[in-house]
């Protein structure tokens, strides 16, 4: 048969044999999640850019303290920063699963000797580094604007209790992308995700909620992260703060099981 | 074990999805080094055959082997890639990125600037995959089946969609990389691409394997002609003529497929002496093709 380009196979020697350090493969897995979604100008404006443009109108502008009081400012740092955080878990790993689950992309990547493991290590990792770009512009924009003002302890923690506050919604955002298909997800997190910040009080505090209403935001994962975030800037009082890691936690832990199933049910189609 | 092992194997294999029946009783060794065509029309059961062998499905009854063992074990992964049909890739890599990517799952990969060559990708190494032409594409899909120097490579419709030009073009990149000894299941429903590529041919429609072997064989058993004409003669009188594989109706002109058109139109212009319009001509492949399956579903 004629051939254009034909360079060597690779010689393989027993060294060569071993399998490629799994450390090096998450990483790379991982970096090059990282670039594949900061380079997406649809996901990066509505995600960072609608957090922090809600901060500023209803956590800055609309309370017109003009530095005087930074109450609000911080106030909605906190929750803001919290939804900001939400919505990058359900939409970049959520919607994300959904649809390189649904187009094919992950069956190319299955096909590959790449762990599973990999891919959703390199998902969560991505959320949280996200969740760092965001929570930093957001606590630069509420220092210079919003003239908050902490100890350097709490501006760390604050950034450290919504980053890792995260990860319970980084497992609902793979249980609906296993539920959901690739054309729905996106629409299915939208209508969970905005109603659940409201009445979580991530927009208004839950206290100036109607009261039929504030008894329901403690059943929601988000109100525990907004709770938190507000132990963390010192509104709440930080005796609080372990009743609502627990919550966390055990939000975490319900949606790692159901995405377990909805994984395994997806498997069960092809593979059962 | 021996250098005459299969490097895949079905075995008894059937696969229904619900109610489904998308491969019935098929078995299949594919030996090493050779390179196969899975022809068949649309939902023959091609593509449910090549995920089977990825470990991407499993079989609702019989047995599945790559290199002898469960095709979902990491140790048969590493030494295969596979080009699949893929709705939509992560538009905002650049081709550099993706095939980094792919190269660091596999413990000997090509190196880099191979893989480029051996896809034609060269100059095209920084381009954001959302920015490539279809054709483009296609071969970023290959480089990434081929960068971990597989023993076996998996290629399921690779030039779907292709034009005659860019079809071409790229199989010769494929023949570059089969030409030195790798197993390569492909599948396609053009006779022309298995004919070009394949040392053997495996027909399968509806789910069954209807006709296997070299490419001469295959072309053989689908060589034959059309026969156009105005008829009196029932559908059922047209199919007794010996020699006839498949017949049709077009705008109340029959249409007959047929082995050999002398035979089959002597016995037309006996059997009707007010036949009209008779015209015979040469068939397409791929109407060779349909006939081969619609008489094999007859039988």
């Amino acid at each position: 048969m004629s051939s254009s380009v034909i360079p060597a196979p690779n010689s393989r020697s027993v060294a060569q044999q071993r399998a490629p350090s799994s450390l090096r493969v998450y990483v790379t897995e991982t970096k090059y999640e990282i670039i594949k979604q900061m380079r997406i100008p649809a996901f990066m404006i509505p995600t960072i850019g609608f957090p922090i443009m809600f901060y500023v109108l209803f956590g800055i502008v609309m309370p017109g303290n003009g530095g005087t009081s930074h109450y609000a400012s911080t106030y909605m740092l906190a929750t803001y920063g919290a939804f900001g955080v939400i919505g990058i878990a359900l939409f970049a790993l959520g919607v994300g699963v959904a649809v390189e689950r649904g187009q094919g992309w992950l069956a190319v990547k299955r096909a590959s000797p790449m762990p599973v493991s990999a891919y959703f290590a390199a998902k969560y990792v991505t959320t949280l580094v996200i969740g760092v770009v965001l929570m930093l512009l957001m606590c630069a924009v509420g220092a210079v604007f919003g003239h908050v003002r902490m100890p350097m302890s709490q501006w760390l923690l604050l950034v450290v209790a919504e980053t890792l506050g995260a990860i319970p919604f980084c497992a609902m955002g793979l249980a609906i992308g296993y539920l959901a298909g690739p054309n729905s997800a996106a629409a299915i997190v939208n209508v969970i995700y905005l109603p659940m910040a409201f009445l979580s009080g991530l927009f208004i505090p839950a206290e100036m909620l109607p009261r039929f209403l504030q008894g329901f935001a403690v059943a929601l994962p988000p109100y525990h992260l907004g709770r938190l975030a507000l132990d963390a800037v010192g509104i709440e009082p930080a005796s609080h703060a372990l009743g609502h890691i627990a919550a966390l936690i055990g939000f975490g832990l319900l949606f790692t099981i159901i995405a377990f199933i909805a994984y395994r049910r997806d498997e069960g189609k092809t593979y059962g | 074990m021996t250098a005459t092992a299969p490097a895949a194997r079905l075995t008894s294999v059937s696969k229904s999805y619900h109610d489904n029946v998308a491969l019935r009783d098929v078995s299949l060794d594919i030996g090493p080094g050779v390179v196969v065509a899975l022809l068949g029309p649309n939902g023959a059961g091609k593509t449910t055959t090549v995920k089977l062998l990825l470990g991407l499905a499993a079989p609702t009854s019989g047995s599945v082997e790559l290199f002898g063992q469960d095709p979902r074990n990491t140790a048969s992964r590493r030494r295969i890639g596979a080009m699949l049909q893929v709705a939509k890739v992560p538009e905002t890599l650049r081709v550099r990125e993706h095939i980094d990517l792919f190269r660091s799952y596999y413990p000997s990969p090509m190196a880099a600037a191979d893989v480029y060559a051996a896809a034609g990708l060269e100059g095209l190494e920084g381009r954001k995959f959302g920015d490539l032409s279809g054709g483009q594409r296609q071969r970023v899909l290959f480089a990434l089946a081929i960068c971990g120097d597989p023993d076996m490579l998996f290629l399921d419709e690779p030039t779907l969609g292709f034009d005659v030009e860019a079809r071409r073009s790229f199989w010769e990149q494929i023949r570059g990389f089969v030409s030195r000894g790798r197993t390569v299941l492909l599948t396609t429903h053009y006779l022309e691409e298995a004919d070009a590529l394949a040392d053997r041919i495996v027909v399968i429609d509806h789910g069954s394997v209807i006709a296997d072997g070299t490419s001469a064989q295959i072309k053989q058993r689908v060589s034959g002609r059309r026969i156009r004409c105005t008829t009196r003669l029932s559908e059922v009188d047209l199919r007794a003529i010996p020699g006839v594989t498949d017949v049709r109706y077009d705008r109340g002109n029959a249409e007959l497929i047929v082995a050999h058109a002398e035979s089959v139109t002597r016995e037309l212009l006996w059997s009707d002496e007010t036949l009209s319009n008779l015209e015979v001509s040469g068939i397409q492949l791929e109407e060779a093709f349909l006939a081969l399956t619609h008489s094999k579903e007859a039988a």
